[in-house]
């Protein structure tokens, strides 16, 4: 059976807070998620929702644990394409780690996971991550756009 | 570390890893005695290229209860390609599309 369950890991030259503010900042977010960004009070308990900016929801769900800037746990379920909506709820966790000699590396470890063997849901979000936390590094570590007031 | 791409690169330049790698792509999250099932190498040299794939950060590890994991990673490889196939890629694919339609287009239009 394979895992409904994916982990992944990338390093980003930052701070746990500044990586925290990119992960659940919506205007941050939309630079570097498609073109959807996330709309969360980020407490515990509280719901969340993933969007695009025309106001159609994709994802969404709740915070079941919160802990800046180390770790976020988010219920999560697809809105829009109902075989995935079917597979009820997963569950995302990002862990943030300071790391490096130096100490100027965050380890951000993302985990997703569904339980349901062979999970339609993982494979399709399987594919996306890489490329979100690929842009988000590179958003992070060329420094520019770390101004989010715009 | 974040901008050294040798280790991955050395790591993806042996066999046995990308094997390791492509198992883990057909089942993610297996036991190092899963890994080594139906295998002509000893745990021993298994567990050597785990170790080297996992300091390239291609193979990430996680407990679950009392066994530990191995999942495949590939934000690397998405870097490498970021950064090595991306920038050259547009004009090429563009290129070979073109051909291709220009000969399909020829043969069956």
């Amino acid at each position: 059976m394979a895992e409904s369950k994916f982990v992944y890991v990338t390093y980003i030259r930052t701070t746990p807070e500044k990586l925290w503010q990119a992960l659940t900042d919506p205007a941050f977010i939309r630079k570097y998620w498609f073109g959807t960004t996330q709309e969360c009070t980020w407490e515990k308990g509280a719901s969340w929702k993933m969007i695009y900016d025309d106001g159609r929801v994709t994802d969404a769900g709740e915070v079941l644990e919160i802990d800046p800037p180390r770790k976020l746990v988010l219920k999560w379920r697809n809105e829009f394409r109902p075989e995935l909506k079917a597979e009820g709820y997963s569950q995302m966790t990002y862990e943030l780690e300071a790391s490096g000699d130096a100490g100027d590396l965050v380890k951000l470890t993302v985990v997703h996971e569904i339980d349901q063997p062979d999970s339609k849901l993982i494979h399709a979000v399987n594919g996306g991550w890489p490329r979100i936390l690929s842009n988000l590094k590179t958003l992070l570590e060329t420094g520019t756009v770390l101004s989010t007031k715009k | 570390m974040s901008s050294d791409q040798d280790p991955v690169f050395k790591a993806l330049a042996d066999r046995s890893r990308r094997m390791l790698l492509d198992r883990l792509r057909a089942e993610n999250g297996q036991t190092l005695g899963a890994l080594c099932d139906n295998l002509a190498m000893s745990r021993q040299a298994v567990s050597k290229h785990l170790k080297l794939l996992e300091a390239a950060n291609l193979v990430v590890t996680r407990w679950q209860g009392r066994e530990k994991l191995h999942f495949l990673n590939p934000v690397p490889i998405h870097e490498i390609a970021s950064r090595w196939i991306a920038p050259f890629e547009q004009h090429r694919v563009k290129a070979l599309a073109d051909l291709k339609q220009q000969l399909e287009g020829g043969r069956h239009g």
